[in-house]
């Protein structure tokens, strides 16, 4: 999947999360969180397998967590990575 | 003996809110419809569809109905929601504006035709069309017939006020003939007919008077837009003891009437015949889908041999 455009999707409500996503020359991955301490590296590992399955090699990647569960993490990421696939 | 599915209370979840979604499993409604539709902004309508495809695909152990309310089938969403959610399998679909026999009818060639895709038995996924138009009402009675996927038919007040042109009171008489209409069109085609939402969550005591009037004339069940409103709706819906007590005494009479060969007997100063036996058990299967009671009903022993 190719990244064409500057998108955004979920929100800022508990439970969920932002994910901003835009072209980019090579794979960057930047996590807030306000779980980051216990939760960093199974939201990364969700993350990777999402961008993996969707087959994104490059994109800047940027997420703002609120205690999301692995489902809404996978969703919102999909989500925003299918609206920078297509045409704006 | 069919038992009773209890659908008293279907509770809107936001099909965008992470937050409610998952607490789905704990809520202790009968059942739960996902909102795509009014809760969901335009802009959100593709990013709620995927987030509910994998809320369902990782709430496997289901505890209530999870039914999806979709966006219309004419707008620019309503397929695109169907194609994502349905993998899900949610069991089934609210439809919203039925207002014609066809539009369910679509419904259910579209479904006919995921369901072989996705190799699931077909009739899996169930529909409830919601009644919310003067055109919808005019046409509920051919509309409960479309489709063995029909089990209900929902009252949507407050879209329907809006086709006429009027308001929306608590008392509910401009409701009157459209909220009968819908329960004998669902009557007749023998499926349940569930009202619809009440909208002020800080009244309970109006809640309480609505779900009262609604179950006199013969609603099964209610939409519910908050958590808090469960419990009022399943109390009124509870059969009181007093009537369980009655309709026991009612079968046990007429298991007496059909010993000395007879179809009518007097319980208490009062004729016990067919109807009243027809009421009586349907009290007891609904008391029974409540665990108030256990026991078996012999339909021989109550409607007598041929």
């Amino acid at each position: 999947m190719e990244i064409r455009r500057k998108v955004q999707a979920g929100t800022m409500q508990s439970s969920d999360l932002m994910v901003f996503v835009e072209p980019a020359e090579k794979l960057i991955i930047e996590i807030e969180s306000t779980v980051i301490k216990q939760f960093e590296h199974l939201i990364r590992a969700k993350v990777s397998e999402v961008l993996d399955r969707l087959e994104v090699t490059r994109a800047a990647v940027r997420i703002t967590d609120r205690g999301a569960l692995d489902y809404a993490i996978e969703a919102r990421l999909e989500s925003a990575l299918r609206r920078a696939a297509t045409e704006g | 003996m069919a038992e009773i599915k209890l659908r008293r209370s279907l509770l809107y979840v936001p099909g965008n809110m992470p937050s409610m979604l998952q607490n789905i499993p704990i809520f202790h409604c009968d059942g739960v419809i996902i909102d795509l539709e009014d809760a969901v902004p335009l802009s959100e309508k593709d990013a709620a569809r995927v987030l509910v495809r994998r809320f369902l695909e990782n709430h496997t152990d289901r505890n209530k109905e999870v039914l999806v309310r979709i966006n219309p089938l004419d707008s620019k969403w309503g397929y695109d929601d169907l194609r994502e959610v349905l993998p899900a399998m949610p069991d089934g679909i609210r439809l919203p504006k039925a207002d014609t026999p066809e539009i369910v009818e679509r419904l259910d060639t579209l479904l006919t035709e995921f369901e072989e895709e996705l190799e699931v038995p077909i009739g899996h996924f169930r529909i409830l069309p919601s009644i919310e138009s003067a055109q919808g009402v005019i046409n509920c009675i051919k509309t409960a017939r479309t489709s063995d996927r029909v089990f209900a038919l929902a009252f949507g007040a407050e879209d329907y006020t809006a086709s006429l042109e009027i308001e929306r009171t608590k008392t509910g008489e401009e409701l009157f003939h459209a909220r009968t209409r819908v329960v004998w069109a669902a009557k007749a085609a023998g499926i349940q007919a569930i009202d619809s939402i009440f909208s002020d969550v800080n009244d309970m005591e109006g809640l309480q008077r609505e779900t009262a009037l609604i179950k006199t004339l013969g609603f099964t069940g209610k939409s519910l837009v908050n958590p808090r409103q469960i419990d009022v709706v399943h109390e009124i819906f509870a059969p009181k003891q007093e009537e369980v007590d009655y309709a026991l005494q009612v079968v046990e009479a007429i298991k007496r009437a059909r010993e000395m060969g007879t179809g009518v007997i007097s319980l208490g100063g009062k004729m016990v015949d067919a109807p009243v036996v027809k009421r009586a058990v349907r009290v007891l299967k609904t008391a029974g889908a409540h665990g108030m009671i256990d026991i078996e009903l012999d339909e021989e022993v109550i409607y007598g041999q041929e």
